[in-house]
Order: C-alpha cells, then structure tokens, then sequence
C-alpha cells in the first residue's frame, strides 16, 4: 500500500469538509474494498477519511418504507426480521452475499459503491478504460466470462458485483446523499451510469458527497419477492447470473412486477421491458418465457460469457414460477 | 477534524484479549499485521490478504471480521479477541476441544481462523444444523478439506450451548 494520511469523520459534515480540502482523499467504512484495492495499487488515495465511527447505522421502519442508514452492516439489515417479511428478495441478495466475516464489515453504503471484480480492473499491468481512462479495454477480446451482456460499451464490459443493489433498483429504491450543498435523493436506477465512453464514471456521487442511506418503500410486489443468485459455488462467490422479482396479481392477472438482474449488465440492472411483458398477464409459464426473452432482448455476448444470455433467461423464467408456486 | 499533514504514525490503543496495547502505528498497517508484527500474535495466520480464505478470522468487539481487510488505525479504543486469548494448553475453550475430538484439521493453518469463525457463529445464531453451519463457515477455506469434521466439531458445541 502507498502510504497516505488517515483522517476519523466524527460526523458527515466532517467527512464532506475533509473530502471537499483533499481532491485525492476517499472514504473508507467497512474496508472490505478499499483495502482490497489499495493493497492492488488500484486506489491510491493522500489521505483516507474514516467514517466508520459517524452514528450513521439505524435501521428505520416506516408504514410506507423501511429506512437503512448507510453505516449499517450488511449482516444487520440481513437479519433484520421486518426486512425479511418486506423485502425478501432484499434480505435473501444480502444472505447470499459474500462471507459471514464480510457481511459483518461491509456497510450498505460500501456496498452500492463497490468495484468490479473485473480481472483487468484489479491488474495495474494491462490496459483497463475503468481504471484508467482512454488505456483500452483488456475484457473485450481477452478473459470475459465473468463479464456483461447489458449495458457494455465498447469501452468497458465490466459487470456490477453487487447482489444487494440488484435486489433495491428492483424494489426502487432511493439513496440518500449529502455533500457541500443541499441534501438530495436519487432512485438507485438513476444513480447508477452504464460505462459508454466514459467507464471511470460510474454513479452520479461527487467527489465531495457521500451516501447517507437507502430508501426503500414498501410496494406489494417487494413484500412478495425473492432473489435467485447462481454461482460457480454454492456460497462466498459473486453472481454469474442474479435475479431479483416480485409479483402481485389480482383476478388471475398480474398487477406489478418488478425484475432486477445482476452479474449480467454494467450496473445494477432494471429489466423494466420484462416487466412490461408480465403486467395484466396471466401469471403463467408463457408468459414467464415471454417476459424472460424480453429482459436479454439487448444482451450481447463477448464469447467466454455468451452462456449468461440463455442462463438469465431461464433464471428470471424460474424466479417468476418460484413466486407463484403453491407452497 | 483531525487531519496529519503528511503520512506519518497514529497513536492507537487496541484492548487485545483483555490486555490494552498501545502502539505507533502507520495508517497502511492491517489489523493482522499489527497483530502479527507488532505484537507478535500470531496464532492469527496471513492466508491470501484479500478477505478470501479467512484465515486471519479474529472478533473485534465480539463480531467475527477477516483482519486483514481492515487497518490498525480504525480500530482504537476496540476489544479484538485473537485465538491467544481463547484457551490454552491445559485449559482448552470447547471449540478448541471439538476440533481436537472431531480432527478438524490436517495441517493445521486454517483453524485459528476456523476457530475464531466458528466462535463468532455461535455468538450469532442459534439451533444450526449441518446446512446452515456450511453455509455460515463458508467464508473459511480449509485447502486439506477438513470440512466434513469441522461441522461435526461446531455442531458438538452447539449442542451443548443450546442445551445449556
């Protein structure tokens, strides 16, 4: 690691001034990816602003939504029973993340802003558009089984990592963000930027703003929802192919849907066609295979990850079947 | 605000086992190597220093964490619980034993860490079984494939917390 000075945040206004003082400071809370990184070279920051002290962790619960403190640990709001009756698919992306020693580390907040886990991201010997801009794309054409199938560009194929973001854009989620000026919410969906020409920019975040909590409202279809997550092992690995869906019907037909994918696009991904494809249908398996087709409708494949296009299909086809299964 | 001028030591103090230790410490240190280097405790092992293997397993504050995912720095004034400070030779902490009993080891690097974990899964759930103690060890990798007798090990104490 690159020496660089340490700062504690003793509130948000402190973390925001030390940011807006230090163009090459960054946050540190959980520290499960930023050490990962800084010991890769990949982050190389002056000065490192703690804020894993700032009482920021609450987990809220609303009639109309349930609030999480971007502090909290992922393994609190897993386990947070008002989460798991709310939001499955969200406690179920949370249960399925990483390791027990990671989830009692890593904070919500951390977790929207994680890296990708693209083996070119993390090389600081070959070229990488994310790292470094303008470098090239080393995924495209090279190793990319692990990598996107939506929202790539020619610059960049990398996939999001992370399950919990999946699970929220789907449920519509806001994140809570203060910097130098007036606080403001953004729905996780339009937080998020697809690479284009410019895969270093990854979110709508400053330099001198940080995420101060999630906002989740309750809905129908979040309350009846679960997260499918298949990985090259059975636990304590990233998503090949994720899917978070929820379902309400009404007289037979299906009122609201919600479908999220991960491991297979850029950023966390809002299959907003499939669920176009679902609402006033019939809850049955053509019309799963109908919604499912039109979630990859836009997918490409980069040779090693062509298998994710049909293995997403029949992942969202087989959440839809789960939601509707007798039990 | 605190803020250095310049990258330089930290004065921190760690309550380590029970013990306060203080040091001087640079902001890049992990908490495993300032458990290692600096306090020579190394029952806590370096395995891969990227959060995968678990090896380096200790509890901060009673919650299990990889330490070598987290800097010496961000953790003053807390309680970090080591295998050192677990049991000892003629008075072995019952996970300790299970393993002995059960064999849940061949060479024997990654148990501290599968030891601590295991620790730490007992202070956060209740009535395990054989599933869901995989899936709740998964974040530490035996590479002699002890794992069958790993379970056993964790379930034999278990039992007897939720007995007790």
């Amino acid at each position: 690691m690159k020496p660089f000075a340490y700062a504690r945040a003793r509130n948000i206004e402190d973390a925001v001034g030390l940011l807006r003082d230090n163009p090459h400071a960054m946050c540190i809370a959980g520290g499960t990816t930023v050490v990962d990184l800084l010991k890769e070279g990949v982050f190389q920051p002056d000065l490192l602003v703690d804020v894993s002290r700032v009482a920021q962790d609450a987990i809220a619960v609303f009639d109309d939504r349930i609030e999480f403190g971007a502090l909290a640990r992922m393994n609190d709001v897993a386990d947070h029973a008002q989460v798991a009756a709310a939001f499955p698919a969200v406690a179920q992306a949370l249960a399925a993340s990483a390791s027990p020693q990671l989830r009692n580390m890593a904070t919500i907040g951390g977790n929207l802003l994680q890296r990708t886990r693209c083996v070119y991201f993390r090389d600081l010997l070959t070229p990488c558009n994310k790292r470094v801009r303008g470098s090239g794309c080393s995924a495209i054409g090279g190793w990319n089984r692990q990598h996107a199938v939506l929202g790539t560009s020619d610059h960049c194929i990398a996939a999001h990592p992370s399950d919990l973001a999946v699970a929220l854009v789907a449920f519509d989620a806001h994140v809570q963000i203060a910097g130098a000026g007036a606080a403001r919410a953004v729905l996780l969906t339009d937080f998020y930027s697809e690479p284009g020409e410019t895969p270093d920019v990854e979110n709508t975040l400053a330099h001198d703003e940080v995420i101060t909590g999630v906002v989740l409202p309750r809905s129908a279809a979040a309350g009846h929802s679960a997260y499918l997550k298949l990985r090259d092992r059975a636990s304590f690995e990233f998503a090949l192919v994720s899917v978070a869906a929820g379902l309400s019907i009404a007289d037979g037909l299906i009122a609201h849907a919600r479908i999220g994918l991960g491991g297979v696009a850029t950023k966390p991904w809002r299959a907003y066609d499939a669920e176009g494809a679902l609402i006033g249908q019939p809850a049955n398996e053509r019309t799963f295979k109908a919604a499912a087709e039109a979630a990859l409708a836009g997918a490409r494949g980069y040779g090693h990850n062509d298998f994710k296009i049909p293995l997403a299909q029949r992942a969202v086809e087989r959440v839809l079947t789960s939601l509707v299964a007798p039990t | 605000m605190k803020m250095q001028a310049a990258p330089t030591t930290v004065e921190i103090r760690l309550v380590v086992n029970g013990a306060e230790r203080r040091m001087s410490v640079e902001p890049n240190v992990t908490l495993l190597d300032a458990l290692r280097d600096r306090l020579h405790l190394t029952g806590t092992k370096k395995g891969c220093d990227q959060g995968a293997c678990g090896a380096c397993t200790v509890l901060v504050n009673g919650r299990r964490v990889n330490a070598c995912l987290t800097l010496a720095v961000m953790h003053d004034g807390d309680e970090i619980a080591t295998i050192e400070g677990l049991g000892s030779v003629d008075n072995l902490h019952p996970l300790q034993a299970a393993f002995l009993k059960h064999d849940g080891y061949q060479c024997g690097y990654c148990t501290p860490g599968q030891i601590m974990s295991a620790a730490g899964l007992l202070r956060e759930k209740r009535d395990l079984t054989r599933e869901s103690v995989r899936e709740q060890m998964s974040g530490n990798i035996c590479r002699c494939g002890a794992y069958p007798n790993i379970v056993d090990a964790i379930l034999d104490v278990a039992g007897a917390n939720d007995k007790a």
